[in-house]
Parts: C-alpha cells; sequence; structure tokens
C-alpha cells in the first residue's frame, strides 16, 4: 500500500492505483480526455500530465503512472499548468471552432477544458486540417474533423464491445479514426461509443440538431427492452422523448447500455394508442371513443359472462402495479385464467429461485466457467452478455454453449445443440464436464430458448440438476421486463385456471368469452385469438394486440409511468414517469382502477401510495428497491422426456423485440442496414 | 587520433570479405565459449568497467542497462533486441557493420544475451536495408553451420537464436518500444514507460533494445579488457571509440572510426579532406544526426566529440552523424527540411507531437521566405517548448531540438529574412 503526497495531501492508496486516481480520491481535478475508467490506458492524449517531485525535469502521464511509495505529486506547479496549456494548445490548433452547431455542445469535454486549461485564443494561422466523415450506420454520426484521436472507441470497440472494427489509421497528423475497408459499426453496444467519445467526432445521428443538452429535462429511470433492468436517463423537452442515455449502476449495466435501449425511444412517438377505441361490429372498423363510452361497452359485453369464461394475459413491458390491479380485478371478476407467459413457457415457476438469476449480474464476474444454455445473451440481455466477456477478459474464463453456434464477442466450447447434450455433460468425465468439475463457482445460464419448448418443464428439471451436479449456480435469464415481476405477483394461472396455451385454445372453442390482453403483443394475436371472444387490449402501441381487439383503452409507454420493474436477477427497480401519455392515454393501473368501478368491482386503492402498500402488504420484498431480494434454494422442474429438438434463441430481430422498437424508424433503419431480416408487423389499429 | 592496433571495425570499409572466415582472421567468434564461460556477473561488470554508453543516440551506460534485466527468470524468457533500424538522418554507421562486419554483431549478441540470459535476440532491421539484411541473413547462417549458434553456441553450452525481422520503413520503429510492437505485429507506435522492456518488453518478456553498434564492439571489449576501452577516449565518462559518419559540404564525406572526444575540426580535417572551400567557410554543424540542435562555426572550433562536451554546447553526440553546412546552405530551409521529416514520421499517438510537428512545419516553411513577424520566431520557440517532454517517446523532442538549434544560433538571418520579405512587399 504506497502512501504518496499529491499537492501536499497525503493518501494511501492500493497497489497499482494511478496518480490519476489517487488525485480523484482526493477530489482534485485531473483534466483527461484518452484517460477512461473501464479502458485500457494508452497515455496518449497528454492532457492529464503531473508534476513528480525527484523523477526527471519533465511532467509525467499521471493516468499511467502507479503510484509509488514516498512519491511528491503536484498538479497544479507551473509546470503541469504550462504542460496543460501547451497540450490543449495543440488539441485545438486543428479542431473546428464549431461548437455552436455541434451536438456535443454544452456536455463537452473538449469545450470545458479549454474554458479551464487553454488559452484564450488561438495562435495558430495555418491552414486547418479536415478529415473525411466516415459512414457508421444509422447510429452513429461522425464529423471526424473533431476528432482528437483519444481512441477511446477504438478501445471501447475492442475491449468491452468485442467487436475491433474500428481503429487509428495512417501516421503523424493524417491519423484518423475509421473502419479502414469502409464497414458499419454492427454492434449491439455501438451507441457507446458516441458516451465514450469525449469530442462531437461521434454523435448521435437520430438526434442530431434535435435539441441542445441544456433545454432538456433529466429523469433517472430503468430500462425495459430487455430483462436487465438497465439503468437510464430519459431526456425529455415538451413530452417528447429526445434522447435516452446510460446511468451507472456497477451492478446491473455498468455505465454502458445496448443500442436498442439507447435508440428505440422514437417509437414512442409513433404507432401510439391515444384514445380509446371500440370496434364496430358492422363494419369490422376501429371507432374512436370515449373513456366512457369505450368502460359502458366493456361493461355491456362482460354482463352475463361468468367469471371463469374471462381470461386475460400480461405482455412482456408491463409494470407491476398494472399486473397487480390486473389480477385484482381478475379474482374480482372470479377468473383463474390468467398467464404472463405469452411466449408460451411452461417451466416451473412455484419457486422463486426457479426462474431468477440467482448469482445476479454482477456475480457473474466471480465465476470461473460458465456454460450457456439455450440463450444468446448477446441479443437476449446484451449487458449480461458485455459482463460475461469483460469477465473472459480479465480472467479467460472458460465458457460452454449448448444451443446455436453464435458470434458471442468471446470465444466457447460449443457442447451441442440440445436437451440431450445436457445430460451427456452431466454423464461426462472429461473435457468440459472436467473445467466444471474443478471451477470453484460455475454458473450454469439457461435462456428463454431452452423454456419456451414443450419439454421445457424436463429442461428446467435437467438444467437445476446439472447445476446441482457440477456445485454451479442455476441462473434464468429472461427477456421480458415485466416476467420476473409478474412471477413474483403470481400472474399465473390460479386454481383451475388455464395457462397460456389453454386460453387460446379457450377462445378457438368458446368456452372463453372475454380475454383481457395487457400489453400482450408478442404473439400472433390475430391468428390465435378465436374470432368469438370480446377481446379487450389495454397498451400504448398499435401493434399485433390492438389488431386483433374489440376495444383498445390507451396505456402509458415505460417512459410515461411510475412503475415497478423486477429485472432478471430479482432486483426491484423503480422507473420515473418522464413525460405524460400522449391523448387521452392514462396510466395503465388507473385505467384498470377505473373499469373496475364500471364493472362493480372497485379496486381497493385510488393513489399511487395506496397500490404500493397494497403490493408490498403481500409481497414485502417488492418494497426494497433497488435490492436484490435472494431466493431461497429449492427443487424445481419435472423429470420428464426431452425432445431431440435443438434449442434456439426466441430473439431472431434484435432490432424488433417489442412494440415500441417495431415503431421505431431508427430500429427499422437498424433492421434494413445491418442486415438483419425484416419481420412481418402488424399495422397499427386500423 | 586513434592507432590502427586500437580498431574495432577493422573492416568498416569492406576490404575485406564480410564472411566468416575472413572474420574469424580479424579476431571474430576467438575463444567466445572463454569469454562465456566467465559468467554473466563477470560480463556485465567488465561492461560496467569499459564505460560503454549506448551508442544509438542516447548515450546511456550498456552495462547497466544489461543489468536491469532480472537476474532470475520469472518463467518467462528473456529477449535481446537489436536495433537495426538505423533511420536517423546523417548516420549510416549501422550500416556499414552490417555490410561489412555482420560477425561482430552476431557474436555480441551471444555475448550479451547470455548476458541477460536471453535465449534469443531479434535483430529488427529497417526495410530499405535490403542488401543489409541479406548480409546479415548470409552471416546467421554461415554461424548456425560452423555451430556458433544454436544449440550449444559457440561450444559454450548456451542455446542461442538469432532471428532476423524486416521492418517497413518507418523512423518511428527505431524507437525501442515501437519497434518491440512492430516486431509484435502490430502498428509501430511507441508504449507508455515504465513498465521498462526490462520488465515487460517484447511479448511483455523482459527484453534489453540495443544499438547495433553498441552490441557490435562488445565482443572486442570482453576480449581486449575493460581497461583497454576506457583508456580510450577524453576521460572515463566519455571513453572508448566512437563511428562517426560524416556527411554534407567536406571534401571526403566518410564513416570513420576514432576515439570519443576527438576534436570536431580535427575529425574534419584529417579524415574528411577538411570542410568544403576551407575551415573559414564553415557555416554550422549538426554533430549527432538530424535530431540534435546545430552547432554554430563558433563553436565548433574548440568542441570535443563525445556526449558531456556537446551536451555542454546545448547539442548532443546523438548517433554520431555529422552534417557540415558551409556558408552556402540556407540554413532556414535545412532546419526546415527536418521538420517536414519528423512532421512526416510522427506516429500520430500522443497530441503535442502529432499536432505539433506539422505546426512547426508550416511556421518554417513561411521563415524560409520570411513571411512571418518577428514575434513568430518567439512563438515557434515555445511551440517547440510546448512539444519537448510531454510526449510518450522522444520523437517530439527530436522534432523540437533542431528548430530550437536555429532559433539559439541563427535568430539574426531569420529576423533579417522577414525584414527583407516585408521590405520587398511593402
Amino acid at each position: 500500500m504506497p502512501k504518496l503526497t499529491i499537492n501536499g495531501m497525503d493518501i494511501e492508496v492500493e497497489r497499482g492505483t494511478s496518480i490519476l486516481q489517487a488525485a480523484e480520491q482526493l477530489g482534485i481535478e485531473v483534466p483527461r480526455f484518452c484517460y477512461h475508467d473501464r479502458l485500457s490506458v494508452p497515455a496518449n492524449c497528454r492532457m492529464c500530465l503531473v508534476e513528480v517531485e525527484g523523477g526527471p525535469p519533465k511532467p509525467v502521464a499521471s493516468c499511467a503512472m502507479a503510484c509509488g511509495e514516498g512519491m511528491v505529486v503536484k498538479t497544479d506547479s507551473p509546470m503541469v499548468q504550462k504542460a496543460r496549456k501547451g497540450v490543449m494548445e495543440m488539441l485545438l490548433i486543428n479542431h473546428p471552432l464549431d461548437c455552436p452547431i455541434c451536438d456535443q455542445g454544452g456536455e463537452c469535454d473538449l469545450q470545458d477544458q479549454a474554458v479551464a486549461y487553454g488559452f484564450d485564443r488561438s495562435r495558430f494561422h495555418e491552414n486547418k486540417r479536415a478529415v473525411p466523415d466516415k459512414e457508421l450506420g444509422p447510429l452513429i454520426k461522425t464529423i471526424m474533423t473533431r476528432c482528437i484521436n483519444c481512441t477511446r472507441c477504438v478501445r471501447f470497440a475492442e475491449e468491452v464491445a468485442g467487436t475491433p472494427v474500428i481503429g487509428q489509421m495512417n501516421r503523424g497528423e493524417d491519423a484518423e479514426i475509421g473502419t479502414f475497408i469502409d464497414e458499419l459499426v454492427k454492434t449491439e453496444l455501438s451507441g457507446n461509443l458516441i458516451d465514450v467519445c469525449p469530442v462531437g467526432a461521434l454523435t448521435s445521428k437520430p438526434y442530431a440538431f434535435k435539441a441542445r443538452s441544456w433545454e432538456l429535462r433529466k429523469t433517472d429511470t430503468i430500462d425495459v427492452h430487455d430483462a436487465v433492468g438497465s439503468n437510464i436517463r430519459v431526456d425529455v423537452r415538451g413530452r417528447e422523448v429526445m434522447r435516452i442515455l446510460p446511468r451507472l449502476h456497477e451492478d446491473v449495466n455498468e455505465e454502458w447500455i445496448s443500442d436498442r435501449t439507447r435508440f428505440a425511444y422514437d417509437g414512442l412517438n409513433k404507432g401510439r394508442l391515444d384514445r380509446p377505441y371500440i370496434r364496430d361490429e358492422n363494419s369490422g372498423k376501429l371507432k374512436e371513443a370515449s373513456w366512457d363510452e369505450a368502460f359502458a361497452f366493456i361493461a355491456g359485453k362482460l354482463k352475463g359472462v361468468k367469471g371463469d369464461q374471462i381470461g386475460a394475459l400480461a405482455g412482456d413491458l408491463c409494470d407491476v402495479e398494472s399486473m397487480v390491479a390486473l389480477k385484482d380485478l381478475m379474482s374480482a371478476l372470479g377468473s383463474p385464467h390468467m398467464d404472463c407467459r405469452t411466449d408460451g413457457a411452461l417451466f416451473d415457476v412455484s419457486q422463486r429461485a426457479g426462474y431468477l438469476f440467482n448469482s445476479t449480474i454482477s456475480g457473474i464476474e466471480a465465476a470461473d466457467a460458465i456454460v450457456l444454455i439455450g440463450t444468446n445473451p448477446r441479443l437476449e440481455a446484451s449487458m449480461v452478455n458485455a459482463r460475461i466477456r469483460k469477465v473472459w477478459l480479465e480472467k479467460r474464463i472458460k465458457i460452454g454453449v449448448i444451443g446455436e453456434v453464435v458470434d458471442l464477442t468471446y470465444p466457447y466450447t460449443h457442447l451441442g445443440k440440445g436437451p440431450q447434450d445436457i445430460e451427456s455433460l452431466m454423464k461426462a468425465k472429461d473435457g468440459f464436464a472436467k473445467i466444471l468439475k474443478e471451477a470453484k463457482n460455475p454458473l450454469i445460464i439457461v435462456g428463454q430458448g431452452a423454456l419456451i419448448r414443450e419439454d421445457g418443464l424436463a429442461v428446467q428439471h435437467a438444467v437445476r440438476e446439472l447445476a446441482e451436479h457440477f456445485g454451479g449456480t442455476y441462473n434464468v435469464l429472461h427477456t421480458a421486463a415485466s416476467r420476473v415481476g409478474a412471477l413474483d405477483i403470481g400472474f399465473v394461472p390460479g386454481e383451475g385456471g388455464r395457462d397460456f396455451h389453454s386460453i387460446l385454445e379457450g377462445t378457438k372453442d368458446g368456452t372463453l368469452k372475454a380475454l383481457y390482453l395487457l400489453g400482450a403483443d408478442e404473439f400472433d394475436a390475430r391468428g390465435e385469438i378465436g374470432w368469438k371472444t370480446f377481446t379487450i387490449y389495454q397498451g400504448h402501441h398499435g401493434d399485433h394486440g390492438a389488431a386483433r381487439a374489440d376495444v383498445i383503452l390507451p396505456g402509458a409507454a415505460y417512459t410515461e409511468k411510475d412503475g415497478l420493474y423486477v429485472n432478471t436477477e430479482g432486483r426491484v427497480q423503480q422507473a420515473k414517469r418522464a413525460s405524460f401519455p400522449p391523448g387521452e392515454a392514462r396510466e395503465d393501473w388507473k385505467i384498470l382502477r377505473a373499469l373496475s368501478e364500471t364493472l362493480g368491482k372497485t379496486l381497493p386503492y385510488d393513489t399511487d401510495v395506496q397500490i404500493r402498500e397494497r403490493i408490498c402488504r403481500e409481497w414485502p420484498h417488492l418494497g426494497a428497491i433497488d435490492q436484490v431480494v435472494s431466493a431461497e434454494p429449492a427443487k424445481f422442474g419435472k423429470k420428464g422426456k426431452l425432445s431431440k429438438e435443438p434449442f434456439r434463441s426466441p430473439v431472431t430481430h434484435y432490432y424488433l423485440t417489442n412494440p415500441i422498437c417495431r415503431a421505431s424508424d431508427t430500429m427499422r433503419a437498424c433492421t434494413r442496414d445491418f442486415g438483419v431480416e425484416d419481420n412481418h408487423i402488424a399495422e397499427a389499429a386500423e | 587520433m586513434l592507432d590502427d592496433k586500437d580498431r574495432i571495425f577493422t573492416n568498416i570499409y569492406g576490404w575485406e570479405e564480410a564472411g566468416l572466415k575472413a572474420a574469424k582472421k580479424r579476431g571474430d567468434w576467438d575463444k567466445t565459449a572463454t569469454l562465456i564461460k566467465k559468467g554473466r556477473e563477470w560480463i556485465i561488470d567488465e561492461m560496467k568497467a569499459s564505460g560503454l554508453r549506448g551508442r544509438g543516440g542516447a548515450g546511456f551506460p550498456t552495462g547497466m542497462k544489461w543489468s536491469f534485466m532480472p537476474k532470475e527468470s520469472d518463467g518467462r524468457p528473456h529477449y535481446l533486441v537489436v536495433n537495426a533500424d538505423e533511420s536517423e538522418p546523417g548516420t549510416c554507421k549501422d550500416r556499414d557493420i552490417l555490410r561489412n562486419e555482420p560477425h561482430k554483431l552476431l557474436e555480441g549478441c551471444l555475448l550479451a544475451g547470455f548476458a541477460m540470459g536471453a535465449h534469443a535476440a531479434y535483430i529488427y532491421i529497417r526495410g530499405e536495408f535490403f542488401n543489409e539484411g541479406s548480409a546479415i541473413l548470409t552471416a546467421i547462417e554461415e554461424a548456425y553451420d560452423a555451430g556458433l549458434l544454436g544449440k550449444n553456441a559457440a561450444g559454450s553450452g548456451w542455446d542461442f537464436d538469432i532471428i532476423l525481422h524486416r521492418g517497413a520503413g518507418a523512423y518511428i520503429c527505431g524507437e525501442e518500444t515501437a519497434l518491440i510492437e512492430s516486431i509484435e505485429g502490430r502498428k509501430g507506435q511507441p508504449r507508455n514507460k515504465p513498465p521498462f522492456p526490462a520488465m515487460a518488453g517484447l511479448y511483455s518478456c523482459p527484453t534489453t533494445v540495443n544499438n547495433v553498434e553498441t552490441i557490435a564492439v562488445a565482443p572486442t571489449i570482453l576480449r581486449r579488457g575493460a581497461g583497454w576501452f576506457s583508456a580510450l577516449g577524453r576521460n572515463e565518462k566519455n571513453a572508448g571509440t566512437k563511428l562517426f559518419c560524416i556527411s554534407g559540404h567536406v571534401n571526403q564525406p566518410c564513416n570513420v572510426e576514432e576515439v570519443m572526444g576527438i576534436p570536431l575540426r580535427e575529425l574534419l580535417e584529417k579524415h574528411c579532406g577538411g570542410v568544403r572551400g576551407g575551415w573559414e567557410n564553415l557555416k554550422a554543424v549538426i554533430p549527432g544526426g538530424s535530431s540534435t540542435p546545430l552547432i554554430p562555426k563558433g563553436t565548433c572550433e574548440n568542441i570535443h566529440m563525445d556526449f558531456d562536451s556537446l551536451r555542454e554546447a546545448g547539442t548532443g553526440l546523438g548517433t554520431a552523424g555529422v552534417i557540415v553546412m558551409d556558408k552556402s546552405t540556407d540554413i532556414v530551409y535545412a532546419i526546415c527540411r527536418l521538420s517536414r521529416f519528423y512532421m512526416h514520421e510522427s506516429c500520430g499517438q500522443c497530441t503535442p507531437c502529432r499536432e505539433g510537428t506539422g505546426w512547426l512545419w508550416r511556421v518554417m516553411t513561411r521563415m524560409v521566405h520570411g513571411n512571418a513577424s518577428v514575434e513568430e520566431i518567439d512563438m515557434l520557440y515555445e511551440v517547440t517548448k510546448e512539444i519537448e517532454g510531454h510526449t510518450i517517446c522522444a520523437l517530439g523532442d527530436a522534432a523540437a531540438w533542431p528548430v530550437q538549434g536555429l532559433i539559439r544560433h541563427f535568430r539574426p538571418e531569420m529576423e533579417k529574412r522577414i525584414l527583407e520579405y516585408r521590405k520587398a512587399a511593402a
């Protein structure tokens, strides 16, 4: 533990700490451009120069110099000030003075540090250098003349994203960042390049020239595009979401987010349901209606329908509150027919340990071997994949995959394709089984690709046995933001209730007279729901569900309501309202509360506080915001026949996984430019 | 003046064969095994005692450098890397060693490699040295065939391999860490130090990078004794013999081995037939390759060609590539051309050098015609100071020094041009 003095202050730091980090611990600001906490240290910007007494008579780069015992460091001596001024002048001589039209303006490291450490005028009277812009795809806009060659983007792409497509080309003042052979930056983490760029060289293409950072209202909230629950900041002007940025959460997303999280926001303004609709029985067309008309219409239709003739399905983006309200309403109506697993998963959810990512996401870092079963984490949960890559990069742990052969950005051993291979891995003595046996903390991660199958229950059992056999941790990687919350509150068939498949069957054979879809868009509603069943759709986008609905109740998207979400590891997080829903649309649990009154089954809560109280009374762990309440170890799953069918990831179209993405032009452009097939998308309630 | 008996490179002019047979006749590979049998400590102590300083330009004591290598291997192999990327303008000493005395280098590799516990040496040769590379390859083959390299090299019991690696012609790859990067197959960009190569160099293993001349003189020093070598030269800190490369406005440009600290005037007049048009026609001399600041004629009168004398004069011995310029030289243009060289060779990694070298060259091109203001001379000097010492490697310094030397000694000439240009423009 070296002790050193910085600006006269003593500090003791861990071995290997750089001077810059030590200074930060003391609250001393050291300017920097190329240095980034989570990337390697090239020390090429030379902005962080400090004076170390007794060393050579020149300043040293504090980001790359480890603290030594008895060092005396000065960060504000005349030598340092002169060095910083010099470096800043060099950075600026070829940097265009286009801050007024630069999207980075107002949140630019170069701008801030130029004010703090630079000259007040230029002495450079030669022609400035211009660098041709690069085409990196529909997400990243480049103005390469602004680039200061810090290589943060290069290091991010190479180290964190694992897709080394960009680099520094040429030499000297001709050096430029690019892809060498023209290529798009095709990675699900590409948006983070924009964040790591300290200047305006890489900016967001969809956000270009849309707003200035200082006119935006910023709300800290939670993402719902996958089950990770990335922490985000939503920037809003008026009621329009202008952009989404990551927020630091070491245990979830660190400081990165995936492209879907960041760029799908334009879908929030398109294809929205902004007023209730009723389908005209004669013409089959949807007609605009008022809330009262819609509620009255529902009440009329449900008159005489028995409780057990009604079913309810909750979709992938629902908050806990709305699902609790729907569950309460269904109980009041006397229906046990409800399910949240609209992907058709059949595994055992009676034990919490059976459906959680028990190791927690940050717990991946403690793993020394990982088996991925029926999952492509790169598409299903990019932040989890980034975490796995991080561990692999640090410790070169061994990773095995049972499932599809895909590029996960790290090398792995392919152990097989389907359920049989789980059994053979368990029986094996050498090869990967040996690695697992010797590992102290092996992680078994099973994805929805292995559970959304007829033999899901048996697969779950086999995976649990595998985990127990090797002393590893059983983890489920979900793809839907609502799923763990829904399972926690038991939005599953009650006693004698029907599950997803059986509900759909019931609509076809006429035993179910009415069906309530709460944002359920991830199945072909028009094809799967029997034509006689009265279908109510509550949600925010005109997508699959709305296309089939007889009544549409417009709800709020995740940026428009305060709601609880439970991520795949069981972490309860609270989303905050950043803007208001459009038109007549309302917060979802309030719609259900209002409807319950019309149906004569008034739900016993009127305010946010009251419904939270209702939730915490029955499920106290949902009151522990940002806590992971771990599950008791349990036996779950059921031994059964395993099919030979290979596992397939449920996410085939990364950019089009939910109604918001499907409404987003940016996501469509990504699908087009990154060469993923477009899938059929139901048009908005026509 | 150096006696012929004290000459190390007796075939530097290629008057004899370069091959193994002729080299042995000249004394190379003579009882190499007995030197090795004396042990690592003895070799390093002997090198320290000889006062040999690195011949690549920085002049770091060689024995001390070798002693930085870990005594015991921690499992990682050790490497010796020979820097044959001789690209400094005005320097051509290594070229002639590679051509005509390759076995001195190879024997030196074995001795130095043994002294630092390395079983392999890489010779990194600049791409332009095509024939020299072939000469070295021939010599390596000869040495392997004669059992001087490979398993039990030269009967010493030490296994030793030499690998030739051709560069692609970038000046920056002569910087030791950029050279290492280049061998590893990456872009030649210098690394941050620390860690120094002796701790983590080639493939993150302990590595020592030495200049060709440094390694090539080692066998002779070890054979003839540290005392012999340190007795030559001006004082113990500037000891031994040195290859000087004299180019420019002298009657007979040449490479010549001389004692360290020979007076510059004697060097030029004895070996090069004097300055073109006589001593009085001398304008300035760049004493140590293009990166060292020039010295005007007044300083040249009594200067000794060694590390410390030249440093006192505000310049350096560098590679001892002496560039002589007579009164016909457009001195501003000459330095401007060097600025262009450094701009072209900057690797582009770190800010001051990437941006600053281009700025220097652009201002210098205006200075050549006087299309500038007098204040810009001060600005130019400040810019060189902003580059110097703020970069990852020494290329920034190398770009700054020639301009600093020019301003220090020829400011009146620069000012005169500016005034004349203004007069003509008015």
